[in-house]
């Protein structure tokens, strides 16, 4: 039974094929976290790093990560949903939206060292800043653009037709029923979307390489007047994230303790980005839970 | 929507009723035809709606009914490619007209919709939401208009303790009597029901046919129903569509016991749709 | 109703009610969707203009950019400017990982979406999601500590090389091409198996002869993003590859990408010298090719409307 065979011997490939895949997933975290969580302690993430002594720690960087975090979303999410706003309640079939749907399509595949390139281009060079982490968080911006605009045109197409009439009937203008009912509706799936594109962005590194720099200046933690040079909060200062530090210290570093910071840090990096994900997935349930419960 | 004047203008009446009522009348449609691109949903209709009655527009499904109410309060608007022509006067404006600010006019007629559809917010804020967007503000006058609608609805007392609570713990019934009562809030002059009850349980219709009878001494009422013991229950005029097509609109008691066409016998008489 | 003020006023469009809100919301959100526009048209303009500027301004010439293999920018006699190695390597690496992701990813949708439809998704599709949350700069330490050493001593070479980068690659575009391809299983309708099965065919006959001929369009979709993933990534590569101005004659020499240059160079060399705005001419490559796999995608997918 020639078919047969063939059958049986074609789901045995599949099921190696499934049995490879979880393998290299469960083979990486496995060293990931074995490797790197003996090298992560309290001392690891508030010791500020070192350029050529062994026993630096990651604060600056952890730090950096968080903030250029935080200054991207700051960025990314208003621009992002106002353009979900408008592809989704605006837009009229035609070439002008044809072209805005291109240009989403166009950003979502250029690679991040080209975005890097054009961050360095305009927000290092023309702008003047130099390496900062407001030109990171503009690279980092162009990156999550498209996902964001995707995330939010999905959610508030999917709040339900009859809402939005309700509103508009009783006498209610469209801007003010996407601000006080749709908006609010979509909340959720915005919400999740935005979080797991959180998790991206933290762990990205090639566009920020030519834009937010390799390094960091000097931190005084107590300062938190942002326009001052010393402080974390000054947005116009170079950022060496926790990503671009696991590259550099590999490529250019001169520590002895290379693996140890790098595994320590490639740990803490992908702890964190697991952590988004398991947000983004908690807070998609609650909702779900809060939902469905009260029909 | 493509109209160009604005006042009302005398047109011919067919009559249609052989029962002249002597009522005041707050809408007045002349030869409207309404558009889904090519497609002719609605056939050159005229008709007047009267004051403080409940008018029932019946016929099979797809004959119109659904379409020509939501052109009274420019709901059409939302459909690409939705257009209408002729006169819908009402206040003597064309209310069709391009200059007539939509959002306005939505004040003063309002919509209750076939399925509940309250906000995802608490019954309290179901209610404010639109009082608040048209400038009230005054907390006590929000409770005041709050309660008062509730009142008029005729589901204060079920809700009075937990006027906080979500929207979405009430049951279907409760829920489209909420509508209601938020539509009510705005003070409208006209309220469109359409097929209201369709989606509610025998004890929970009884309740809106109730109230939708109470209302009239305050509203005028335009009713769609796939019902028609409905119709003959609470309206005082009923319109008969086909196809797109009014076929006869008189005073509900002669359409349902001796209608002047055949259609609308064989359609009364259950023989089609 | 009572109303005091008159109909005409209540319900005609009055210039000025209409500025606040309504229209101030359009304008935002429009502004928006400008922007996008804008960012998209000004990235293509001011990378194009850059990236010509080695060719338009310092005289590189176009040919022997693309074709010559020798590579000596820093050469004061006679500097060379061919970068075809790194343009070989590029394609090379994305080929090659393509050829080994691709069977793996499309085997991993056809187990979850035919022989383990109830649970094999539920196993492996959080297995892909996790893969995928892996940032690059990880993938390319553990190539540097794990895979690197490990070529060096049982395989040959340096480590460092074609290899190296080839496996990198294809685990980190794995999760790409399996998610699209288990879309496209999955969105298959359902007669179409039960008329196969109907027949007396086995699932494998099934999948080889109905499913996958089906599917081709979308699963050949998924291979091409993965490819275009491969492309452009940057930082994992340069981790492992090498970085030699040589071309690769075998798998286990030392190479270098396109992205790997611009990577490693980008930094020490002087803003608007030569050797810089040469980096930009491979920036410009690799935009040209991000176009180019837009392209084959949207050609892929007027194939699946047929």
């Amino acid at each position: 039974m020639k078919s047969k065979t063939a059958d049986r011997i074609a789901t045995g490939v599949f099921i190696a094929i499934a049995i490879i895949i979880i393998s290299i997933l469960v083979g990486l975290f496995s060293f990931i976290l074995v490797n790197g969580l003996k090298h992560v302690s309290f001392d690891f993430l508030t010791t500020p790093s070192s350029n050529v002594r062994a026993g630096g720690g990651i604060r600056d960087q952890l730090f950096n990560s968080f903030y250029v975090l935080f200054i991207t979303m700051l960025i990314a999410i208003p621009l992002g949903l106002g353009g979900a706003i408008y592809m989704a309640e605006y837009a009229k079939p035609g070439k002008v939206t044809d072209i805005i749907r291109s240009c989403i399509e166009v950003l979502a595949s250029l690679p991040s060292i080209v975005i890097g390139m054009f961050g360095l281009l305009m927000f290092v060079n023309l702008t003047g800043w130099g390496y900062s982490i407001v030109g990171g968080a503009l690279a980092l911006t162009i990156i999550n653009l498209p996902s964001i605009v995707r995330v939010g045109e999905d959610a508030i197409r999917s709040v339900p037709r009859d809402l939005k009439e309700a509103s508009l009937a009783l006498g209610i203008t469209k801007w003010h029923t996407i601000k006080t009912v749709i908006l609010p509706t979509a909340f959720p799936s915005i919400l999740t979307g935005v979080i797991l594109a959180a998790g991206r962005v933290f762990g990205e590194a090639a566009a920020l390489l030519f834009t937010a720099g390799l390094s960091t200046p000097r931190l005084d933690y107590t300062n938190w007047n942002p326009f001052s040079d010393q402080s974390p909060l000054n947005i116009f200062r170079p950022a060496e994230t926790l990503a671009v530090h696991i590259w550099s210290v590999n490529t250019q570093g001169l520590i002895p303790d290379v693996e140890e910071i790098s595994s320590g840090s490639a740990a803490v990096l992908v702890i964190s980005v697991l952590l988004f994900n398991l947000l983004a997935r908690w807070i998609g349930s609650i909702i779900h839970k809060k939902i469905t419960a009260t029909k | 929507m493509v109209t160009t004047y604005l006042e009302k203008e005398t047109i011919e009446q067919p009559i249609q009723s052989t029962v002249q009522l002597q009522m005041e009348n707050i809408l007045k449609v002349n030869n409207l035809e309404i558009f889904y691109g090519e497609k002719r949903a609605v056939n050159g209709i005229s008709m007047d709606i009267g004051k403080n009655s409940v008018t029932a527009l019946i016929g099979p499904s797809g004959c119109g009914k659904s379409t020509f109410l939501r052109s009274i309060n420019r709901m059409n608007d939302l459909i690409p490619g939705a257009r209408a022509q002729g006169e819908i006067i009402y206040e003597d404006l064309n209310i069709l007209s391009e200059q007539i600010n939509v959002v306005a006019l939505r004040k003063e007629i309002g919509m209750v919709f076939q399925k509940p559809n309250p906000f995802p917010k608490s019954i309290y804020e179901n209610i404010t939401h639109a009082l608040k967007f048209a400038g009230i503000k005054n907390k006590s006058k929000l409770d005041q208009m709050v309660e008062e609608s509730l009142q008029k609805a005729a589901l204060w007392d079920e809700v009075k303790d937990r006027l906080h609570k979500s929207a979405l713990s009430l049951s279907g019934g409760q829920q489209q009597r909420l509508c209601i009562a938020r539509t009510i809030a705005m003070k409208p002059a006209v309220m469109l029901l359409d097929e209201p009850s369709s989606a509610l349980d025998p004890i929970s219709n009884a309740k809106v046919e109730d109230l939708i009878v109470d209302l009239k001494k305050d509203y005028s009422i335009i009713i769609v129903t796939h019902n028609m013991q409905q119709a003959s229950r609470i309206s005082d005029k009923t319109a008969f569509f086909l196809n797109g097509d009014l076929i006869e609109y008189d005073a509900t008691e002669k359409i349902f016991t001796n209608p002047s066409v055949k259609k609308t016998e064989e359609y009364i008489s259950g023989r089609f749709g | 109703m009572e109303k005091i003020i008159p109909a005409k006023e209540r319900l005609l469009k009055s210039e000025k009610k209409w500025m606040d809100g309504e229209l101030r919301g359009k304008i935002l959100v429009t502004i928006c969707a400008v922007i996008m526009i804008s960012a998209t048209i000004s990235i293509t303009i001011f990378l194009g203009t850059k990236g010509l500027q080695s060719f338009i301004k310092n005289g590189v010439s176009l040919i022997e950019f693309l074709t010559s293999t020798q590579w000596n920018p820093t050469n004061k006699a006679n500097p060379e400017y061919g970068a075809f190695p790194f343009i070989f390597g590029s394609f090379a690496v994305t080929f090659l990982s393509a050829i080994v992701a691709a069977p793996l990813g499309i085997g991993g949708a056809i187990f979850m979406t035919e022989i383990a439809p109830s649970w094999g998704r539920k196993i492996l599709q959080p297995v892909i999601e996790l893969l995928v949350g892996i940032p690059s700069v990880v993938y390319g330490f553990i190539g540097l500590t794990v895979l690197v050493p490990f070529i060096r001593e049982h395989v040959g070479g340096l480590g460092f090389s074609l290899l190296s980068g080839v496996i990198v690659l294809s685990i980190m575009i794995l999760p790409t091409i399996t998610t699209i391809a288990t879309d496209a299983m999955s969105s298959l309708p359902k007669n179409l198996r039960e008329g196969s099965y109907a027949l007396g065919a086995t699932r494998w006959q099934t999948i080889r002869k109905v499913l996958i001929p089906a599917a081709l369009p979308s699963l050949l979709t998924a291979v091409v993003l993965g490819m275009a993933r491969a492309f452009g990534e940057a930082l994992a590569v340069q981790m492992v590859i090498g970085n030699v101005r040589d071309l690769p004659s075998n798998l286990l020499d030392a190479s270098a990408t396109l992205t790997t240059i611009i990577t490693l160079n980008m930094g020490h060399t002087t803003y608007g010298s030569v050797e810089n705005n040469t980096l930009w001419s491979m920036g410009l490559i690799l935009l040209v090719m991000s176009f180019v796999f837009i392209l084959l995608i949207r050609y892929l997918s007027s194939r699946r409307k047929m």
